[in-house]
């Protein structure tokens, strides 16, 4: 039957301390959990910035299970292991063993086997971090599964309108594309909820299902008469294969329905913060000069990513330290 | 000597004359029979059953044996064992084996294999396309003269309206009824779970509830046509429930089972992405399953069964999207269908015994269904009171696939006999 939490994941919040294992999604998060890893971002970020002394991870063991192609999101966590002095091991999918047919529940073993303290898994499957961290004792991080949750994402982009605007609670968020194939779009929406943003989801009805209106958000599918509204706009990227799939007659006119130019700009609140997860497809989802224009906060994003998944690994790594602390 | 037996003070069920008394059953040489017509120095072996229901066998008209072929995820010898553990005296075989059962040869294989290793009876069905490819007619004409008791692509859904019409009015022609796995699959194409507010939470491919009533919906008409008798497999959602009641209203010639987890269960319960959840169709929401058990209760939905559909269990210990469709149901079906229908008081015990015999052999034209004098000692004794937990371990099909593992139920086969033979006892 439904379970409302991962096994063996305890945690009371009461001392403000992290409790879980895994960080496999932000629906799962209460509130305060999000605000403490938002938290420890910025205090890990500062401490970077200001030379100073970091959490260690030295001795841990990281693996980067890249089962799918990503470059923004595995160099991130790369990074941000390797300035907490973590070994770092990378994975993809052409040396990963998976290509010759192994399961992906045997790679995982094998890894542990050899002994790694964090796993980092990107893939196609919805769920799969999930799958993971019921049959190892290594914590996962899921870096992405199929279309269910980006947690690290989620994260970073509420790190980025909290840096920008001092506050999530009643900030006026629109997320704009194709939200249901969007992991991005679910982690975000979990967690600018949980933290108390107003949110309106715009897109296609076929890609915009009207179940979208059971996560306590609106729905539109035109996007101008949301701008005006809007604090923060989120552009989703639009994958090509869905024009393949049947879900928008064509890429022009997906763009002159929900491309964010430089005349929908005018029609934003001037100080309107535009975020992007990446990689941008210039002309596509927003216009090339909008997207380094002034309104633009995406590279903040990428920069917030580091210091949300540097976060990250030190809380987990504590089930991990050598010195018998932690769980 | 064997053979002669004597149930003694079970509350005696058969819903084919509506008998219902605490009584003593008698069987002598695999019939069952009336004690006052043998010799009086007959010596019985006596087996109580005070407290205890006495029935006619189960019978499941959907299952996978998966012989010929894959043999590794069961066969037939282990899935007619599952079958007799279960209460079942007769199953109806599933024609989406390796090779697909479109050919005659292919149904005298399975009957052979079912007369040497069966434990309980096992009547094929034959393929409604060749291959089950839904492109050509198999030889239907064929397939019935080698012993086939309905047509069927089950898995698979002829997706070609015009290839369907010709199979009812061959259908129709050689009176074999056709169970029809209701798939649009250009509408249900890469889904893995219903799709709904679970879905979207998942982030799983939905498949939506219309690609079955899409197909309920043509093949009502194509039986109206042509007078087929069309029976729809595993009915999953609300709208199908909707659609056969008024069709079944308006006189067609149709008829529907519905499976135990249909019953049970719904899209919230996939939790964190178990596989032993993933099924074709998959499970629907809450609005779903009460029409489900509406449709059960009042007779819509005729009969229960099964689709008993084993896997090994490193195809199912795989991420969601590609695992294989199906979960094992034989030992678990009638325990779950007292939990969600007698326990709920949808059914009476009755009821439920002529929806999980009487009516699936009438249906189908088979033996059994009765305990009426003179007929074949196929039956089962149950306790509808026994308490247990459901141990995937303990099975004796080599499928563990089940949602139902460590489930606390009430009701269970302890005795089942074919034909006056004992083939399972608790």
């Amino acid at each position: 039957m439904a379970s409302e939490g991962p096994k063996g994941n305890p945690q009371d919040g009461a001392e403000g301390k992290w409790k879980r294992r895994h960080l496999l999604g932000l629906q799962e998060l209460e509130k305060e959990e999000i605000l403490l890893l938002l938290d420890a971002a910025d205090e890990v970020g500062s401490r970077w910035e200001g030379g100073r002394e970091l959490p260690s991870l030295r001795g841990l063991t990281v693996v980067n299970l890249f089962i799918e192609p990503s470059t923004r999101t595995r160099v991130s966590f790369e990074l941000a292991a390797k300035r907490l002095g973590a070994n770092v091991l990378e994975i993809d999918q052409e040396s990963s063993s998976i290509r010759k047919g192994e399961s992906l529940k045997d790679t995982a073993r094998n890894l542990e086997a050899m002994g790694v303290d964090l796993l980092v898994l990107r893939h196609s499957a919805a769920g799969a971090a999930h799958f993971l961290a019921e049959r190892v004792r290594s914590s996962v991080i899921n870096a992405g599964d199929g279309a269910h949750e980006h947690p690290t994402q989620g994260l970073l982009d509420l790190l980025t309108i909290r840096r920008r605007l001092g506050k999530i609670e009643g900030v006026r968020v629109a997320i704009v594309g194709d939200i249901l194939h969007s992991r991005v779009a679910r982690s975000d929406i979990w967690g600018l909820r949980k933290l108390g943003a107003e949110v309106t989801l715009v897109g296609p009805r076929t890609l915009l299902p009207e179940v979208f209106g059971r996560f306590g958000v609106r729905l539109s599918s035109e996007l101008d008469p949301v701008l005006p509204w809007a604090q923060v706009v989120i552009l989703l990227r639009i994958q090509h294969e869905r024009q393949r799939e049947g879900m928008f007659p064509s890429l022009g006119e997906y763009v002159s329905l929900y491309g964010l130019d430089e005349a929908r700009l005018r029609r934003c609140p001037p100080e309107v913060l535009l975020m992007h997860p990446g990689p941008v497809e210039r002309g596509i989802e927003i216009e090339s000069e909008v997207a380094d224009g002034p309104s633009s906060v995406i590279l903040d994003q990428v920069a917030s990513g580091v210091a949300v998944r540097m976060a990250a690994l030190a809380e987990l790594a504590r089930f991990h330290r050598r010195d018998g602390e932690g769980a | 000597m064997s053979g002669f037996y004597r149930l003694s003070g079970g509350r005696i069920l058969d819903p084919s004359c509506g008998r219902d008394e605490v009584g003593d059953l008698f069987v002598a040489e695999g019939r069952i029979v009336d004690p006052a017509s043998l010799p009086a120095e007959t010596s019985w072996e006596s087996i109580d059953a005070s407290g205890r229901i006495v029935a006619p066998g189960l019978i499941d008209i959907h299952v996978h044996l998966r012989e010929p072929g894959e043999s590794q995820k069961e066969t037939i010898a282990s899935g007619t064992r599952a079958a007799a553990a279960g209460g079942f005296t007769a199953v109806v075989a599933m024609p989406n084996t390796h090779p697909p059962a479109d050919q005659p040869n292919t149904i005298g294989w399975i009957r052979e294999r079912a007369r040497e290793q069966g434990v309980v009876r096992v009547y094929p069905t034959g393929c409604l396309s060749e291959g089950r490819k839904g492109e050509k007619l198999a030889p239907l004409g064929s397939l019935r003269a080698a012993g086939v008791v309905a047509l069927t692509d089950d898995g698979s859904c002829i997706q070609d309206a015009g290839l369907m019409r010709r199979v009812m009015e061959y259908a129709a022609m050689l009176d074999l009824p056709v169970l029809e796995h209701c798939e649009e699959s250009s509408v249900s194409a890469g889904g893995v779970m219903h799709e709904g507010y679970w879905s979207a939470v998942l982030g799983l491919r939905g498949w939506p509830s219309l690609a079955e009533e899409l197909i309920v919906g043509r093949d009502l008409l194509l039986a109206e046509l042509t007078g087929a008798r069309l029976h729809c497999q595993h009915l999953s959602s609300a709208g199908s429930v909707r659609l056969i009641r008024e069709a079944k209203r308006r006189g067609v010639a149709v008829s529907a089972e519905v499976t135990p987890h249909h019953l049970a269960l719904t899209d919230g319960d996939l939790g964190h992405y178990d596989t032993h959840f993933k099924m074709n169709p998959p499970l629907g929401s809450e609005a779903d399953r009460e029409a489900l058990r509406e449709g059960i209760a009042d007779g819509t939905i005729d009969l229960i069964a099964s689709d008993h559909a084993p896997h090994c269990s490193f195809e199912k210990e795989v991420e969601f999207d590609r695992a294989p469709f199906g979960i094992v149901g034989l030992e678990t079906m009638l325990a779950v269908a007292a939990e969600t229908l007698v326990k709920t008081k949808l059914l009476d015990w009755p009821a439920l015994i002529a929806r999980l015999s009487t009516i699936p052999a009438r249906l189908l034209g088979l033996p059994g269904g009765t305990l009426s004098t003179g007929t074949a000692a196929d039956l089962v004794v149950i306790d509808p009171h026994l308490r247990w937990r459901v141990n995937p371990q303990a099975f004796q099909s080599r499928g563990r696939n089940t949602p139902f593992s460590g489930w606390e139920v009430q009701g269970r086969a302890m005795l089942t006999m074919v034909e006056g033979k004992i083939v399972w006892r608790l």
